[in-house]
């Protein structure tokens, strides 16, 4: 699906949204006012520029606009992998970015990250997972790896992990498991201004969000044990 | 069991060698610490159980309570030996509940001793969900006023997930064999080639990920040598008159500015030589041969 495509079902009253290289940025009007968009397309590799382009302007709607509502759009591959990158700490920018989102929930604005395309590890932590909200549209990839990279790695057969991964939710790819589990509130069928308006409407009554993947992930019967365990913790 | 030798034992293994349980006996306060959910009140990971790999009863972390230097700490310690440190559900789970714990008991730190390769792909989703709560979880603990100082320098280092969560925490104490960084090595030869990361290179990966580049770039805190002594050393004299900062624009914007100047200042450098070389290092070639004290001299002199 176009980025242009996804736009315009989510905001239909108008966006002016553009794009730089693989970097997303701009507004959109909705019922709820004018949001901020932010985000990747094209299964964008997350390095020092994307992060901290990402970053500086999370801190411009802090600054600027109070209170305005984020919606992320989430394309990512992973980080960018190179020894350029990691010379220069990406691990930090990406910290610096997840910390960004992580002061405009803090600073009074709701946030929400749509899933588009795809989904992967370092990419997804910096920014997406740190959002109040983690959507994902229906085509959408959620992963770490794939499993045939996975059966290499952990010399475990391929057919052992299809057959484990049809009952348990913990390591296969798929938007669905993360749902189960509970880091993933909603999957959407197509992008849709009034699931996308429902959803903001709802933190904004909900105030200030609380990080509650680990109960979604007990109630949707996909992740049993951290939940008991990190209250353990606490009460020992 | 004989407990002076079994002292005289910590006290001569490295940091980077020895277990997490030896760390958190020798970093901080004799005697002062108090595990929760011990071995014997743990179950393995069944994730692993299915897959027909043995557990750990403590799942490769140990988190509790002691002081350091006199003062109340929560602390986390990840088993390097196990599975690299990895990530995975019940570990992830007792790192976020430990920290949640910590914003209500409002210790003086708490002390993270990072041992890591990131997310345990046997578990991929539950740890990568788990890094995620463990980062917004690290923030709330700050945002309670609690500083977290992450210690790295075990055998794993700090990578994937570990390594964004450890660059969240208060400060960094890490130790010149201590490796911090995002991709490992291997995987980024395996995707673009040994041109791009030799990863057998040793000398090549520590000029790159190692605690001396970290420390003269401002990425660590404190570089310390690889004792437990050291380290509970660097802890003590960086939470001596710590303030942790309340959360604010100002405070990410001057961060925003150190990283955008750093990236334009060294952009296309592929070696830790040359990036210190441009920070105004005469003899680049000399760092990897100068000891500790010596080198945190070296940086103080530079230009700004």
């Amino acid at each position: 699906m176009s980025l242009q495509h996804i736009l315009d079902g989510l905001f239909p009253a108008g966006h002016d949204v553009s794009v730089h290289g693989q970097l997303v940025a701009g507004c959109a009007q909705t019922a709820l006012g004018t949001v901020a968009v932010l985000g990747t397309t094209d299964a964008a590799a997350i390095g020092h520029d994307i992060a901290l382009g990402l970053a500086g302007r999370v801190l411009d709607v802090v600054d600027q606009h109070p209170g305005r509502p984020i919606v992320f759009l989430v394309d990512t591959k992973g980080q960018a992998l190179s020894r350029a990158e990691e010379l220069l700490c990406l691990n930090g920018s990406l910290a610096h970015l997840a910390r960004c989102v992580d002061l405009a929930r803090r600073q009074g604005h709701v946030s929400l990250a749509l899933v588009t395309g795809e989904a992967v590890s370092g990419g997804f932590l910096s920014f997406g997972l740190m959002a109040d909200k983690t959507y994902a549209l229906a085509d959408a990839q959620v992963r770490v790896m794939d499993l045939k990279a996975m059966a290499r790695v952990t010399k475990i057969p391929h057919e052992r992990l299809q057959e484990l991964a049809v009952e348990s939710p913990t390591f296969a790819p798929g938007a669905e498991n993360y749902l189960r589990m509970g880091a993933i509130e909603a999957i959407w069928d197509v992008p849709s201004a009034a699931l996308l308006e429902a959803a903001l409407a709802g933190q904004q009554a909900a105030g200030p969000a609380a990080d509650e993947r680990m109960a979604r992930g007990v109630e949707r019967g996909g992740r049993h044990l951290a939940a008991a365990t990190a209250a353990a913790v606490v009460s020992a | 069991m004989n407990a002076p030798v079994a002292n005289k034992l910590v006290l001569r293994r490295s940091y980077f060698e020895a277990s997490a349980r030896a760390r958190v006996a020798a970093v901080l306060d004799a005697g002062s610490f108090r595990e929760f959910l011990p071995p014997e009140a743990s179950e393995p990971s069944p994730h692993l159980a299915v897959l027909d790999i043995p557990g750990a009863f403590d799942d490769g972390v140990i988190v509790g309570s002691a002081t350091l230097g006199g003062r109340p700490v929560l602390v986390i310690a990840q088993e390097g030996q196990f599975m690299g440190g990895a990530v995975g559900e019940i570990h992830g789970a007792k790192i976020v509940g430990l920290l949640r714990r910590a914003v209500q008991e409002k210790p003086a730190a708490v002390i993270f001793m990072a041992d890591s390769g990131g997310v345990r792909l046997h578990e991929a989703n539950a740890g990568l969900i788990a890094i995620s709560e463990i980062m917004r979880a690290v923030l709330d603990t700050r945002a309670a006023g609690v500083p977290v100082i992450a210690l790295v320098g075990g055998s794993c280092g700090a990578f994937g997930g570990m390594g964004i969560v450890s660059r969240l925490c208060s400060a960094i104490v890490m130790s010149e064999e201590g490796r911090l960084a995002l991709s490992g090595p291997e995987v980024i030869e395996t995707v673009a080639g040994v041109e791009e990361f030799d990863s057998k290179d040793r000398a090549l990966v520590w000029r790159v990920t190692g605690g001396k580049h970290r420390y003269l770039t401002g990425d660590c805190a404190e570089l310390v040598e690889d004792d437990a002594a050291s380290f509970r050393d660097g802890a003590i004299a960086l939470l001596a008159g710590w303030q942790e900062p309340v959360p604010a624009s100002s405070t990410l914007r001057a961060e925003q500015a150190r990283l955008t100047e750093r990236r334009q200042r060294f952009a296309g450098l592929r070696d830790g030589l040359d990036v210190w070389q441009a920070l105004g290092v005469a003899e680049p070639r000399q760092i990897p041969l100068m000891d500790r004290d010596s080198l945190v001299a070296l940086k103080k002199g530079l230009p700004a």
